[in-house]
């Protein structure tokens, strides 16, 4: 893939449901295209389409119609088991409700995904606690979930999903079920990590989340309703720096 | 995912449910143990069996005086002797199928040597005896039939007579010994046929000629024979056979008619320990069937318990599969539970089982066999119902959307 090519591509993508006789279309015909690098938030109401969209991105599921390049390649017609390959590869997943296994411990959490991708224990081992110390969670190695705040829940799990160095993180309400401190701090990680070059895409529907995203996609009606460029948008820590620098 | 990997979330899913996975395991421990018992038992009682045939000798049958009860058992027999060396030389010349007769009369009495005495069971009898026991001399020679014609003083010594008068090294050949105040010249040591199951030393007699031994030991009750008198018939398969028509010969000379009571017994080894055979044989069965029983009901719960677990860790299959498990992972996860199960539930059930056999060797007073491929199907096929139930779990576990999953409450 060359630097012109989009990390994402998703051309005319429809998404159909059955739930008994009836058909529900969740997405009628999406395209869009992320570069990589980019923070993108997407915001809709509830029945938006936009977790339809999300499991698509994420290669949880298909597209009913239309194609969805992924680093080049095209992933809509894979078979569950290279899709899960992809998502052990090319993705991580932060999800609203931390989705950790309990009674394990946090840096056993983090070494998930290299589990299934047949990585060496030490090696292993050693990346897990790069990508905690990355999160700030250097001192919390041989917690259980239940033995974290929330916050500190969902930093495990960001450090979950950058363990396998992917190209695209993808967060699903993030700061869902975090109070507003945490909710910021967690924000402020995710800019952090989107100012070292990492593409990130959240799924919110909180507009002062979504305000910290350089690009915001809102999905209304299985459509996209707007793609607009938050202007002034600075990566986060050069923004600190920039607002310092003013005042 | 690397073997280890399986292994080690296998076992741990399983210690974090201790007790479920004890339980879970029991039937498995009671089917393997089953199995190892069933075949220790098995193989003790056909051992015992052929420990009582080879000491024994095959084919025999042994007559005695007094009446038949049921199964074999004898009341009194030989109290009131009804057998008489008419009777042994009617067996021996009228009966077809006969290779062998010989009495066998018996008295304790005292040996003793030139400083050493010993009690023993002293029998009379003559050279067919050591054909029909297979019991040839060690040293020296067996009884001859001139000793029995002319009434010799020569005695065979068991082998721990010989050793307990004469010391175990020595060989007493040419010595004499008294018996019953009467001096017998040794003249062979018959080899050693050690211990019957039950306890009895076989080799603590001393065997002299019937004739002497009426003469000088017993005194003599003219016609009647006061003892037994074995019979060795030409090849198994007529034991029974010539078993009823030594009856019907008896029954015709004592003048027993129809539905009168036998005034003797005859009693056959082969059914004697056929019978013993079949008695284990019924064990052996009951034990097949509950270890059948256990083993599948064993499966059918790991199968529910490994469903109960599916459904409970929806979510961590989710989690697995959203970081990259593929569906084969999942499956080969479950698998490994049940297997870990079903393996240690295996083992376990050996141990068990090789207690239980131990106990029951012990009790019925029989050795105790375990042979190490037993030990190998069992745990194998322990092994076997693991996989086997496992399968359907394994495959519903992989089989689910990570979406779905991921939802799941």
């Amino acid at each position: 893939m060359d630097s012109t090519t989009p990390l994402i591509e998703i051309a005319e993508v429809t998404k159909t449901y059955r739930m008994g006789e009836v058909e529900v279309e969740a997405l009628r015909g999406v395209s869009v295209d992320v570069a990589s690098g980019e923070f993108v938030a997407i915001m809709g109401p509830s029945g938006s389409g936009k977790s339809t969209l999300l499991n698509i991105l994420g290669c949880f599921d298909r597209p009913t119609r239309g194609s969805y390049h992924l680093a080049g390649e095209d992933v809509s017609g894979l078979d569950a088991n290279a899709l899960a390959e992809t998502r052990n590869r090319t993705l991580g997943f932060v999800f609203q409700s931390f989705n950790l296994l309990s009674r394990t411990t946090a840096l056993e959490n983090v070494e998930l995904p290299l589990v299934y991708a047949g990585v060496h224990p030490r090696l292993r081992r050693e990346r897990a606690i790069a990508a905690l110390e990355r999160v700030g969670l250097g001192d919390r190695f041989h917690h259980h979930p239940s033995q974290l705040s929330g916050g500190q829940q969902q930093r495990v799990a960001i450090a979950r999903a950058l363990v396998n160095q992917p190209r695209l993180v993808l967060a699903d309400e993030p700061t869902g079920n975090l109070d507003s401190r945490a909710s910021d701090e967690m924000m402020a990680l995710l800019a952090a990590l989107a100012g070292d070059g990492i593409t990130i895409v959240l799924v919110t529907h909180e507009a002062d989340v979504a305000a910290r995203a350089r690009r915001v996609i809102v999905v209304r009606d299985g459509l996209i309703q707007e793609d607009r460029r938050n202007d002034g948008w600075q990566p986060a820590p050069s923004s600190q720096e920039h607002a310092a620098g003013a005042s | 995912m690397r073997p280890g990997d399986v292994v080690r979330v296998a076992l741990r899913a399983l210690l974090r449910n201790k007790l479920r996975s004890l339980l879970t395991a029991l039937g498995i421990i009671i089917g393997v143990a089953a199995v190892i018992a069933m075949v220790a038992i098995g193989e003790g009682a056909r051992a015992r069996v052929e420990q009582a045939f080879s000491a024994m000798g095959t084919n025999v049958l042994i007559v005695s005086s007094g009446a038949k009860t049921s199964g074999g058992a004898k009341s009194g027999a030989g109290s009131l002797p009804t057998l008489t060396w008419d009777d042994l030389r009617a067996i021996r010349a009228d009966v077809a199928g006969v290779r062998f007769a010989a009495p066998r009369v018996h008295a304790t009495a005292q040996v003793v040597a030139e400083d050493r005495n010993w009690s023993t069971n002293v029998t009379g009898t003559t050279p067919e005896f050591f054909e029909i026991r297979n019991w040839p001399a060690r040293l020296g020679a067996v009884l001859s039939h001139e000793d029995v014609d002319a009434g010799t003083k020569n005695v065979v010594l068991g082998q721990t007579v010989a050793a307990n008068l004469f010391g175990a090294s020595v060989d007493p050949v040419g010595q004499t010994v008294r018996i019953a105040n009467v001096p017998f010249q040794v003249v062979g040591v018959a080899v050693g046929k050690g211990q019957s199951s039950g306890g009895n030393d076989y080799d603590d007699v001393a065997y002299v000629p019937v004739t002497t031994f009426l003469a000088k030991i017993q005194g003599s009750l003219q016609k009647f024979i006061p003892g037994t008198i074995l019979i060795e018939v030409t090849s198994d398969d007529v034991t029974t056979a010539v078993g009823d028509r030594v009856a019907a010969l008896l029954r015709d000379r004592h003048g027993i008619g129809v539905g009168g009571e036998d005034d003797f017994s005859i009693k056959n080894l082969t059914e004697t320990a056929s019978r013993k055979q079949e008695s284990s044989e019924a064990l052996t069965l009951l034990l097949a069937s509950i270890a059948a029983v256990s083993l599948l009901v064993g499966g059918i719960g790991i199968m529910n318990i490994m469903l109960v677990s599916v459904s409970e860790r929806t979510r961590e299959i989710g989690v697995r599969m959203a970081v990259g498990a593929k569906p084969r992972h999942v499956r080969l996860q479950f698998l490994a539970e049940a297997l870990a199960l079903a393996l240690a539930g295996g083992i376990i059930g050996v141990l068990v089982g090789v207690v239980t056999a131990q106990r029951l060797a012990a009790r019925f007073d029989w050795p105790m066999l375990i042979r190490p491929e037993i030990v190998a199907i069992a745990v194998g096929f322990s092994a076997a119902v693991g996989i086997g139930f496992g399968l359907y779990p394994a495959h519903k576990a992989s089989r689910l959307d990570p979406i779905q999953a991921l939802r799941y409450e």
